[in-house]
């Protein structure tokens, strides 16, 4: 999101108190000063950030209260996280086809992937952390790994709606 | 007020001993198991019966049959307490129907008969002019069906989740603190009696599938049956995949899951977040429902057990008699 503040000392920690109370995760801050500006002027800050959707209203109007005002919001891709477990025999059936098969669809994307491999011949389990820029993709994507777990015979353990 | 009842297993027990110890001014005039019966107008001695049944196996008399018991008329309320077949609802289907065409009020425990003829049973109950009641064919002791009629009375019910098995959540919840495989934590349930010989219908999530049917067709009217459930049972599930649901702070539970507007009828495992309301530990049971104005609510407690499901039937009972029998 894009913020415009008074520009004093103190103003960017007013800033960025409120989005690590929301339990926001800041990736990076482009804070541009112009030259010209005068003492008391306002300045342009750029800040990325990761927060659940169902905390930016909150975070925004907090934002407001400390003087800070957020010009723009910008939708940024791939916010949404799910994550699903497979059961059965992820290795024998082409893992790399079936973390393709979502990352070529455009819908999301294979984020992290963790594995347990358990004894010869006993089905493994699996992790994997999908990406998605919307609930709408994110549950197309489900729908497609769910497709394809089918046709591999692997059992897929979704989380109930809204979780996690 | 006179009870009937058939099946003196462990539910009737439940019953019975419910009915001798405390006072809740019920008397049990008939009383049938599978091979005998006994009849009293004036009341059956409950203790005396015990006893018998413990001693020789029989409760009554092997000349008298269940449904003599049926066509004696000295009850009020039939309590059906015999085995479920969920195939064909046999016996109970067909003793259900004689006392309500006999005009008798009927409460049972029975899933097979209310999953199998839901719709069939009640228009034949309300032309006989009587009540069919079923609280405890869905999570033993929780009072959903009550909670649903009449609690919520006035919500629109947008769907409803939960876990209704108790042996699958005991084998989850072992799995996850102990480490056990699922094969050893099968093992364990059914030491403790948690699980049946043939635990087929329970792991696999039949037994959670016909529960669902029940509330699709009473709360919804959706006239579905067990085909048209999607189920997914726990026994693939490896001690691994808990292992790695830990890892994100979450569990795994068999959930089942009705969204009438979406479609869902659905019997799965599910990660849930380790706080979620329906993560509960052991054999209890567990449903949040959706409502319009009231929003969710959840109710946890006991799904099966002798007296926990005495608990359910003995609500149908008194809720017959004060709105139905004594009202009159
Ligand atoms: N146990 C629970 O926690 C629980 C919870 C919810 C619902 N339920 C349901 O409640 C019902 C009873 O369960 P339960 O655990 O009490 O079963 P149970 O211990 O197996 O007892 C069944 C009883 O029914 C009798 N019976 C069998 N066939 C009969 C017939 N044709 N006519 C008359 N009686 C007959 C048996 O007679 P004998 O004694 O001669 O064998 C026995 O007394 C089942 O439908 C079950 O699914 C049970």
């Amino acid at each position: 999101m894009k913020l415009e503040m008074k520009d004093k000392p103190g103003q960017l920690i007013a800033a960025l108190k409120p989005i690590s109370d929301v339990g926001g995760n800041i990736m990076a801050i482009i804070h541009q000063r112009d030259p010209a500006a005068a003492p008391g002027d306002t300045v342009d800050v750029q800040i990325m950030l990761e927060i659940p959707e169902t905390k930016l209203e909150s975070l925004v109007g907090t934002l407001k209260t400390q003087g800070v005002n957020v010009v723009r919001i910008g939708e940024e891709r791939l916010l949404i996280r799910r994550s699903v477990i497979l059961i059965g025999h992820i290795m024998h059936t082409d893992l790399t086809d079936t973390v393709d098969r979502i990352d070529s669809s455009g819908l999301a994307e294979v984020a992290e992937l963790g594995m347990v491999m358990p004894a010869i011949n006993e089905p493994s389990s699996a992790k994997i952390t999908l990406k998605s820029a919307s609930l709408g993709e994110m549950g197309r994507a489900i729908d497609l790994l769910r497709n394809v777990a089918t046709e591999k015979d692997l059992l897929v353990i979704e989380p109930l709606e809204g979780y996690p | 007020m006179r009870i009937a009842m058939l099946g003196f297993g462990s539910v009737g027990r439940g019953i019975a001993e419910a009915v001798s110890t405390k006072d809740l001014g019920l008397t049990i005039t008939a009383l049938a198991d599978s091979r005998s019966a006994v009849i009293d107008a004036d009341g059956i001695d409950i203790r005396d019966v015990l006893q018998r049944k413990r001693e020789t196996g029989l409760c009554g008399d092997p000349a008298i049959t269940a449904d003599d018991v049926i066509g004696s008329g000295v009850y009020d309320v039939l309590v059906e307490v015999t085995p479920t077949n969920a195939d064909s609802g046999e016996p109970a289907l067909g003793y259900i129907t004689r006392a309500l065409a006999s005009g008798k009020h009927v409460v049972t425990s029975n899933k097979g008969p209310i999953a199998l003829r839901y719709d069939a049973l009640m228009q034949q109950a309300a032309s006989s002019n009587v009540q069919l009641r079923y609280e405890a064919t869905v999570c033993g002791a929780i009072p959903l069906i009550q909670a649903l009629e009449m609690g919520l009375a006035g919500n629109t019910i947008n769907g409803l989740h939960g876990v209704f098995n108790g042996t699958c959540n005991y084998i989850l919840t072992r799995m996850t603190d102990e480490g056990l495989s699922y094969s050893q934590a099968l093992l364990e349930a059914r030491e403790l009696g948690y699980a049946e010989a043939d635990p087929t219908y329970d792991v696999k999530g039949i037994d959670a599938a016909i529960k669902l049917v029940i509330l699709a067709n009473s709360i919804w009217g959706l006239n579905v049956s067990l085909k048209d459930v999607d189920i997914t049972g726990i026994d693939s599930l490896t001690t691994d995949a808990l292992a790695l649901a830990e890892e994100l702070d979450c569990t795994i539970r068999l959930i089942g899951e009705i969204i009438p507007e979406k479609r869902v009828l659905k019997v799965s495992p599910r990660i849930l977040s380790k706080d979620h309301p329906l993560v509960v530990r052991d054999t209890l049971n567990a449903v949040t429902v959706e409502t319009d104005m009231a929003g969710e609510v959840t109710l946890i407690g006991r799904g099966a057990g002798s007296r926990e499901t005495a608990s359910a039937i003995i609500s149908d009972i008194l809720f017959i008699r004060d709105c139905y029998v004594e009202r009159t």
